[in-house]
């Protein structure tokens, strides 16, 4: 604190320099670090990444100009075009169960009863796990004929299922391991949302009779739906990216059934190597994201004006 | 006539380089100066495999040898495949050595020209012992080493061929013979599949890409070929579908649930656990099979070639090999380091470890060599395929495309869809590909 105070008098003596007017703006030094990192790492990457799009860009033979013809290329491409269906289903049910079941099980940890911090411990386990190690545990307990799965199914006897092993049951199945480990996550901020509501409306409520549901429905639900907001669009970005956990389990199979745009960009930039015709996927992709980004904070702003509007 | 006489010596000493000379087969033909390159420093990438185990185990050996410095580093194949390519391509590869997949990379490491050519060396009797020549390896190694050219541009390793492995428990309990064509394999499957008892005739590999390998056995033994002789490709044919067909009976009808996910650890976990009867994959599985701690069917495994089919009998064939980046600073000591890798006593270590099959029949025919082998009837089978050994996949640069594509139409016939259609789609996917990575 002392050199700071002893420091400025020595400012104030240089800014009395008589080529003060001259001086660029002292703060500029200071922003070129940021700047060069924003470009580096955020800026030409992306640049570049455009410009490998509009080339014939194949590892091991010379690049050509082409154009926007690999995005041409994208529009008759079944693959590309499954693999974004892949995706939306895949994401919209791996924020709606979390959302759902991490909500549950706030308002279940909410309540004081014995042993309610140890349970909590555990119930938070599965986030702390390593996903490639927790795919690696999950693909065994698929197995169709040695897995654990259809061991539990048969003693309240339900027939073996086929879960990652089928293309109608893979992408829910993923979603189950999905939603295992992010439940929790849902939980934390969902429990830190009700630790913030006041007690009154539901004292009031008792006194006016309402039921259980109606109390979670009328009170509950509104006051913490900014926290399952924020829950959602984190679960949003983690889904549509996911790709280590389908990697790990199925590597987009059986067939290409659970091919989302990310593995197959990743197969079409590091397994064939075609890098041009994998940027342009990338460019597509980062739009997606964009607009479904856009579409969440759209949503979220007229959730305000809604809020704004019942409370005038 | 007492001073013609030879003495015991001379004689001796007479037939001694006698026996040299028609060792190395020429007179007078120079050592090999395994020193000459003492104080080097390679770097070796390896795919993680037995290979890549036998390898670093006995590199000391090499050292001691040649005073030539080896670091070696082991990668999961996948990944592997992608850091070559990547170094190869920026021109500075970081090592002097590299692992290659054949079935994968061969087109692919041609066309770019991205491996040294090894013909000069070996002609270099200081540089090649005489034990090393072409026609000791394989027809399939040396069509997977040289080029269109004629150059050897890298050496082959480890060849891996597709065999049938059998429960010989089961077969004995429902009175099945060794089937000897796909006709009677299917016939057996259909017999030993007992879905009360959880009991299926035949597992194999049907998720996508890799179910190309078990795939393009059958399409082999229908008479099938992967290229006609302009290079267009030949996936859609009535060989194809019939070979389809025959996957889609065996794997839906007398697999386990689920088959359409398996790889081969999926498979081979059926098959160890005694739930499966038969099993096609490559030749390599031997010692898990073999391992009490890993297996419920140690000793009761029969291996046999694959079964044939209406037009012929092959074994699909996939191998390694090891070559030497073209950017390389030191190839003489590199080439040293492959040869010693293919050496003899190399390749009968990887033989009896059951890590792999050396591509040279000098070593797979020594009897001293096959003594040192626990499971003769392994090796047999490995010896027979040897005779009917045909490529497995397609020569061309997409081959992992080529994989995926065809695979997934393959994958789908199992999900009900019909061979014709699926296989016509995917070659209509698969053909501009291909022309595209031809033309480039």
């Amino acid at each position: 604190m002392s050199t700071l105070i002893q420091s400025t008098p020595a400012a104030a003596q240089s800014d009395a320099a008589p080529e003060k007017e001259l001086r660029p703006p002292s703060y500029w030094p200071f922003v070129v670090p940021a700047l060069v990192v924003v470009l580096a790492i955020i800026i030409f990457p992306w640049v570049f990444t455009i410009w490998m799009s509009l080339n014939e860009w194949k590892v091991g033979s010379a690049t050509t100009f082409v154009g926007f013809s690999n995005y041409l290329r994208l529009t008759s491409d079944p693959r590309f075009i499954e693999a974004i269906g892949h995706t939306l289903v895949y994401t919209v049910l791996s924020v709606l169960l979390p959302l759902v079941f991490g909500t549950f099980a706030a308002v279940v940890f909410h309540q004081k009863f014995a042993g309610r911090g140890f349970l909590r411990g555990v119930f938070i386990m599965p986030m702390m796990a390593t996903p490639v190690a927790i795919a690696l545990v999950w693909t065994m307990m698929f197995h169709p004929q040695l897995g654990v799965l259809n061991y539990l199914l048969s003693l309240v006897g339900i027939p073996p299922q086929l879960w990652v092993f089928h293309p109608a049951t893979v992408i829910p199945s993923l979603v189950l391991v999905e939603t295992w480990q992010w439940t929790p996550l849902v939980m934390l901020i969902v429990l830190g949302g009700l630790a913030a509501i006041p007690t009154e409306p539901y004292e009031s409520a008792q006194i006016d009779g309402a039921s259980l549901w109606q109390v979670f429905r009328f009170i509950t639900l509104p006051l913490i739906m900014p926290f399952l907001f924020i829950a959602g669009m984190i679960r949003m970005i983690d889904a549509v990216k996911s790709f280590d956990i389908i990697f790990a389990i199925t590597q987009g199979g059986p067939g290409s059934a659970s091919e989302t745009i990310n593995l197959y960009l990743y197969s079409v930039a590091f397994i064939y190597y075609d890098l041009g015709y994998g940027s342009a996927i990338a460019v597509v992709f980062f739009l997606l994201i964009v607009l479904l980004a856009a579409v969440m904070l759209y949503a979220r702003q007229r959730m305000l004006w809604t809020e704004i509007a019942s409370d005038a | 006539m007492a001073d013609h006489k030879i003495s015991r010596r001379t004689l001796l000493t007479g037939t001694a380089a006698a026996g040299a000379l028609s060792l190395t087969g020429l007179p007078a033909r120079a050592e090999v100066n395994w020193k000459k390159y003492a104080g080097t420093k390679l770097e070796v990438i390896l795919a993680k495999g037995p290979r890549g185990d036998n390898l670093q185990k006995y590199v000391k050996e090499f050292t001691e040898l040649t005073g030539i410095q080896v670091e070696s580093e082991q990668i999961p194949e996948q990944q592997q495949r992608q850091k070559c390519v990547i170094e190869l391509t920026s021109g500075r590869p970081s090592f002097d050595v590299v692992h290659i997949s054949y079935h994968v990379q061969k087109r692919q490491f041609e066309k770019a020209g991205w491996l040294a050519d090894m013909t000069p060396f070996m002609k270099d009797p200081t540089l090649t012992a005489p034990d090393l020549v072409e026609s000791d390896f394989s027809a399939a190694g040396l069509q997977y080493a040289k080029n269109d050219k004629g150059q050897m541009l890298s050496l082959p390793w480890s060849v891996d061929y597709f065999i049938l492995y059998y429960n010989k428990e089961l077969f004995q309990k429902k009175g099945v013979a060794v089937p000897k064509t796909l006709d009677e394999m299917l016939a057996a499957a259909e017999k030993l599949t007992d879905a009360k008892e959880g009991t299926f005739g035949f597992v194999g590999r049907g998720l996508r890409n890799a179910n190309m390998t078990l795939w393009t056995n059958f399409f082999l033994n229908y008479g099938g070929e992967f290229l006609d002789a302009k290079g267009n490709i030949l996936t859609d044919g009535p060989e194809a579908i019939e070979a389809t067909k025959l996957y889609q009976a065996l794997l839906t009808k007398v697999a386990p649930p689920g088959v359409a996910g398996f790889n081969w650890m999926e498979s081979m976990a059926s098959f160890t656990q005694g739930r499966s009867a038969m099993w096609i994959d490559g030749v390599g599985w031997a010692p898990p099979l073999e391992d009490p701690a890993a297996s419920r069917v140690v000793g009761k495994v029969g291996y046999t070639v694959v079964p044939a089919g209406p037009k012929g009998q092959y074994s699909a064939t996939y191998g390694d090999g090891i070559g030497i980046p073209a950017a390389s600073k030191n190839k003489e000591a590199a080439y040293l380091l492959c040869q010693w890798i293919v050496s003899k006593q190399q390749g009968a270590r990887l033989l009896q470890a059951g890590g792999g099959v050396p591509f040279r029949s000098s070593i797979l025919n020594d009897a001293e060599v096959q003594k040192g082998v626990k499971t003769k009837e392994w090796l047999q089978s490995v010896i027979d395929s040897g005779k009917i050994s045909k490529l497995g996949l397609p020569v061309v640069i997409p081959v992992a495309e080529f994989r995926d594509i065809v695979g997934a139409a393959i994958t789908a016939t199992l999900s009900g869809a019909d061979p014709a259609t699926e296989l016509k789609k995917a070659n209509d996917q698969f053909r501009p590909i291909l022309e595209r990575s031809e033309k480039a």
